[in-house]
């Protein structure tokens, strides 16, 4: 790789300098999360967060939005608390089932040129019923493998480390190195040229569609694999913190601007900033807000930046 | 037969009629009993959807991409500040609602401001601030259950003439909504932005004047709903205002209001919050749990988006 | 055919297009041999883009045929003809700007796919990079987004000449050189001709007419939807294209009445590259040049001076007259009087609530005057014809107070009646002191202006007056290295 002033590489220096900085000031804060139980436990929570957010940033490729991604990933989690372990063939079936509901969305969406927001929100209504009607109270058992897997202790580095590393890497090639990547970038950028180009749209936005329903599921049951059992309000904040982890990570609304890294670097972020907080003994109560302000300081610097970057080409 | 499909062409008619329908399911298996007080509780509860439903059909109308994702945290924000303030002093009733509104306001104008200055779509800036707002709210609300001073409780959950208070100020602030859309040069300019921004630039509107006030605007009634929900249910849970971020947006849609902007509909924000309360005692009355009830709800916001908002590529 | 003759790579006969009133194409017949670079020149609405979209089978003409290596093709579209090796530079950005030069290069070839794409793409596009622009300093992995204009027509240029497969065999360049400087545009003439040398072909559309003369081996004259002339590019000069292209008598009949407005003041003004822009009271200022060279730029920019996104002004300064009624004019929900009335609320509400019969009394006095063919105004907008819909905006401009009118080519596709009847009313409506700007890319209306300014390359060229406003002038300094 030759060392180019790539825009991906700008666009992940905000995000990955921000996570440096944060991790670093827990460090000062606490030295003794420097450790593998410290990483670990720092960033269980954001295998989940990872999956759901790189599932909101393939809708966003294409220029659309999920706003049911946290009743889905509940939804989800779920379906893994019962059925996925009780009779796996069945849960398998339910699961890859849900995944073409998610195609089919985004094929109903693009044929009838239908606004994606309000078109999640109805699927968020559905997503919550299913989920209510599975478990109505909190119950359920993660099947053995997913709590074995999620729990593993591999050497050198945690768990959370590392399947942050693979998921991110796994969503590169996919997003960014193959044909399908760019395709669905591609649709994002501008729709019309692929389509001049001979590609079916509606092919590539349900493909976008139907890979987001994959990561999600998989978040629903890493999900699961954490908490030992489920709930049909387990994920809601997952909504909201997967737009935001996509923002954070360099990723824009619309013009197919994504970056599956920045997208992991971002969860990483907002799961780490509630831990800052406690370390800095200010009390819990602002770690939402905390996720917030640091949204808004990264769009900030992204947005000076951008400036300074202009103001070069203008020159 | 002419007359039936003017009727039929108001986009606020089907979410009448579907209330309609389902209060009539209903009574007809309570035979009847349970009439009034199922009506009295359908207008109590809507009325708090119907004031943040005015609110976010504003910003709606404002065009694509414009949504204000931070009512919940205002509503919980205001409900707590104004209760602190109170401190179970029917004394102290004018300065929380003041507080309240001064919350509105100032998240408005947060919300602008970033959208403003950072170059964001409304739905990030409006979405970090909530979760700024939503810490506050915990923040404040830390430690004991505050009560809303007893005139106010009283007066929330009381009727008027066999109506509901709170749906009587619904209503108040339905029509004063309705003026401000149909015959005030702000809601020609708030409709006119909503169908093409650079057209309504071009013909000479603040555009940007208008986009403000429309958040504050929006931000000031959730803080207005937080209050009195606050007030009504006896104190402010933190939670209170989770359940209208979804709903403010379902009742918008449902009430035949374009989702690409620039047409807005009050009236069918009352049939569409009704119907939301009623399909909820409907499916209860006949022993249907909570899971189809929000099952039924997507499919109906699905359906009503497909019929409605369809636009051929 | 057989034998040696030679067929055409593609051949329009007859085509005929037209949108609404307006005869885009009316009878088009276009041959283009291999080995040949045809230069298209012509004013605005001569049908250049027009027949550029026949030919790359993004659009289907209403009447005549279309064929292709001497065969005839029912159904051509834009698949048929990229697989016969067409290829078109838009002058719109066609790229991906979030994808990088390769993944373009992979979006544009279908065929490129399977493992390892990304090598194959990058070697056929810098392979075309390098043969067109020798020396580019383009790194295929950035992103297009990030490259700046020029460089970002020269990937355009390049992708439209690369092989990735299917060889490209006609190459329709509208406008290839304008964000090119000098240097860059001579290295893109050199590859066309060598291109041509080498039995391919090209379709040339350029404002700069020694970049055809010199380029070109036949150049093909275009007006009013029709070729007007057609001859090898040796028997032409500068002064014989640009006469070809006018049409001397037209316009000249509607020539008004030179008035003296030296005492009159200014009353708007703007400085930006080229000639300063300034507009007298009373004055009809026409913006003329080939379309899109800065005009409605121009426009916008004095709209913004004098208005506010914040506050309403109390006083309108300036009225807009939209030309693209879609994206800037009709708000499309809403009746003829709300559309109508909309620019001059201002004047008809009392402490902001619109005063509903003020509004209505003059809608109908505006609806008299201007004649708008309707049974209500209550009416929805999109019920109007697209002339009528164009006589509200009109109204809704006229009727507010503001001293200066700006009108953005608002005439494109609207019938002879209505223009004349339009025409009129801004006769009156200068004369009695108001002050219109006005984009037109209609050689008939800019006649009607007391002064214009002509636009290249987005500023301003020059300004003609009075009798110096002919057709024959204004072409003479809109295609560079005609004039003098």
């Amino acid at each position: 790789m030759r060392l180019t002033y790539s825009a991906e590489a700008v666009r992940l220096a905000v995000p990955a300098l921000s996570l440096t900085v944060l991790l670093a000031a827990v460090f000062w804060l606490q030295p003794r999360a420097m450790s593998y139980v410290g990483l670990n436990l720092l960033f269980n929570l954001a295998v989940p967060i990872a999956l759901a957010t790189i599932a909101q940033m393939l809708i966003m490729a294409v220029n659309d939005l999920d706003l049911s991604m946290g009743t889905f990933v509940s939804f989800v989690a779920c379906v893994a608390a019962t059925f996925l372990r009780d009779t796996p063939l069945l849960g398998t079936l339910i699961l890859a089932g849900v995944v073409g509901v998610y195609a089919a969305i985004g094929i109903v969406i693009h044929l009838r040129n239908l606004p994606s927001i309000v078109v999640s929100l109805g699927m968020s209504f559905v997503w919550a019923g299913l989920a209510v009607l599975l478990l109505p109270a909190p119950g359920g058992q993660p099947p053995d493998w997913v709590r074995a897997l999620m729990t593993a202790k591999p050497p050198f580095a945690p768990m959370a480390i590392i399947a942050s590393i693979v998921i991110a890497l796994v969503a590169h090639l996919l997003v960014m190195r193959s044909s399908l990547g760019v395709l669905i970038r591609g649709v994002g950028g501008n729709e019309r040229s692929v389509e001049r180009a001979g590609w079916s749209v509606l092919a590539a936005r349900a493909a976008a569609y139907g890979l987001a329903g994959v990561f999600a599921v998989l978040a629903g049951i890493a999900l699961v694999g954490l908490t030992t059992s489920a709930d049909a309000n387990i994920a809601l904040r997952y909504t909201l913190l997967s737009i935001a982890g996509v923002i954070l990570g360099g990723g824009e609304f619309i013009g197919g601007r994504v970056s599956p890294i920045g997208a992991v670097i971002g969860a990483l972020t907002l799961t780490l900033a509630g831990s800052f907080l406690s370390f800095l003994r200010i009390s819990p109560d602002w770690q939402i807000g905390a996720q917030g302000a640091i949204l808004i300081i990264v769009l900030a610097l992204r947005l000076l930046l951008a400036r300074i970057e202009k103001r070069e080409k203008a020159r | 037969m002419r007359m039936l499909g003017r009727i039929s062409r108001k986009p606020w008619m089907w979410s009448w009629t579907a209330a309609f329908v389902v209060w009539f399911a209903t009574i007809m298996v309570t035979g009847g009993a349970s009439t009034f007080d199922l009506s009295q509780a359908a207008l109590t509860f809507a009325a708090f959807s119907i004031i943040v439903g005015i609110g976010q059909m504003f910003v709606i109308t404002l065009g694509p991409g414009n949504i204000d994702l931070s009512v919940p945290s205002t509503m919980t924000l205001a409900g707590t500040l104004a209760l602190k303030l109170m401190e179970v002093d029917n004394a102290m009733i004018v300065p929380g609602l003041v507080i309240a509104m001064i919350t509105g306001v100032g998240v408005g104008v947060v919300n602008y401001a970033l959208i403003k200055a950072l170059r964001i779509p409304p739905i990030i800036a409006t979405l970090s601030v909530s979760f700024i707002v939503q810490s506050a709210a915990i923040w404040t609300n830390r430690g004991l259950r505050i009560k809303p001073p007893s005139f106010l409780a009283d007066f929330t959950t009381a009727n008027t003439l066999g109506v509901p208070n709170v749906a009587i100020i619904a209503l108040v602030i339905s029509v004063f909504a309705w003026f401000l859309l149909e015959k005030t040069i702000y809601g020609r300019w708030i409709s006119a932005v909503g169908q093409s921004m650079p057209a309504a630039k071009m013909a000479g509107i603040p555009v940007d004047g208008t986009r403000f006030v429309t958040y504050i605007f929006c931000a000031v009634l959730a803080s207005l709903a937080g209050y009195l929900l606050a007030c009504f249910s006896g104190g402010a849970a933190l939670n209170m205002g989770s359940e209208y971020l979804l709903m403010s947006i379902a009742v918008v849609v449902l009430g035949g209001t374009a989702v690409a902007g620039g047409d807005s509909n009050v009236p069918g924000i009352w049939g569409a919050s009704l119907f939301m309360f009623l399909v909820v005692s409907m499916l209860n009355t006949y022993g249907l749990g909570a899971g189809i009830r929000l099952i039924m709800t997507g499919l109906i916001i699905i359906s009503v988006i497909m019929l409605a908002g369809g636009r051929a590529r | 055919m057989t034998g040696d003759t030679l067929t055409a790579i593609v051949e329009v006969a007859d085509a005929k297009v037209s949108f609404g009133a307006v005869k885009a194409l009316d009878g088009v017949t276009l041959a283009i041999m291999p080995g040949e670079c045809v230069g298209v020149v012509g004013h605005n609405g001569a049908g250049k883009s027009t027949i550029v979209s026949v030919i790359n089978g993004g659009l289907t003409p209403h009447q005549g045929n279309i064929s292709s290596d001497g065969e005839r093709l029912a159904r051509y579209g834009i698949g048929v003809a990229r697989a016969r090796g067409v290829r078109c530079v838009f002058q719109e950005l066609s790229l991906c700007p979030n994808l990088t030069v390769i993944e373009n290069t992979r979006i544009l070839h279908r065929h490129l796919g399977g493992f390892g794409w990304r090598k194959r793409a990058r070697k056929v596009i810098e392979r075309s990079l390098d043969l067109v622009f020798p020396g580019h300093g383009i790194e295929s992995d950035r992103s297009v987004g990030e490259l700046s204009i020029a460089e970002r027509q020269m990937v355009e240029i390049a992708m439209a000449f690369s092989d990735a497969g299917v060889a490209p065999r006609l190459v329709i360049l509208d406008e290839p050189t304008s964000s090119l400087d000098a240097g860059l545009a001579e290295q893109m003439l050199g590859y066309v001709r060598r291109f041509v040398d080498a039995g391919g072909s090209v379709i040339f559309i350029s404002h700069i007419l020694n970049e055809i003369l010199t380029t070109a081996s036949r150049i093909v004259v275009m007006k009013d939807g029709r070729i007007v002339a057609d001859r090898r590019s040796i028997d032409w000069t500068e002064h014989s294209l640009v006469e070809s292209m006018g049409s001397v008598a037209k316009g000249e009949a509607n020539r008004r009445a030179v008035r003296d407005l030296a005492g009159a003041p200014v009353v708007v003004e703007q400085i930006g590259p080229g000639l300063p822009f300034r507009a007298k009271r009373g004055e009809v200022v026409g913006l003329a040049g080939l379309a899109g060279h800065g005009q409605t730029r121009m426009l916008m920019k004095l709209h913004a001076a004098e208005t506010s996104d914040w506050l309403a002004r109390r006083e309108a300064t300036v009225a807009f007259v939209a030309g693209d009624r879609r994206l800037n004019g009709v708000f499309e929900l809403w009746s003829i009087l709300k559309n109508f009335s909309i620019g001059s609320l201002g004047d008809l509400t009392n402490r902001g609530v619109v005063d509903v019969a003020a509004e209505m009394e003059r809608a109908t006095d505006w609806k008299r005057r201007i004649d708008i063919r309707t049974q209500d105004l209550a009416n929805r907008i999109l019920s109007l014809s697209g002339g009528n819909q164009q006589k509200v905006l009109f109204a809704r401009a006229l009727s507010t107070r503001a001293p200066v009118v700006l009108m953005d080519d608002p005439m494109r596709g609207v019938d002879v009646g209505t223009k004349q009847e339009v025409y009129e009313i801004i006769r009156q409506q200068a004369a009695s002191g108001r002050t219109f700007v006005w984009y037109s890319t209609e050689m008939e209306e800019v006649c009607l202006c007391d002064r214009v300014y002509v636009f290249r390359d987005g500023a301003i060229v020059a300004e003609l007056e009075g009798d110096a406003v002919t057709e024959g002038n204004i072409l003479a300094v809109s295609f560079r290295g005609a004039a003098a």
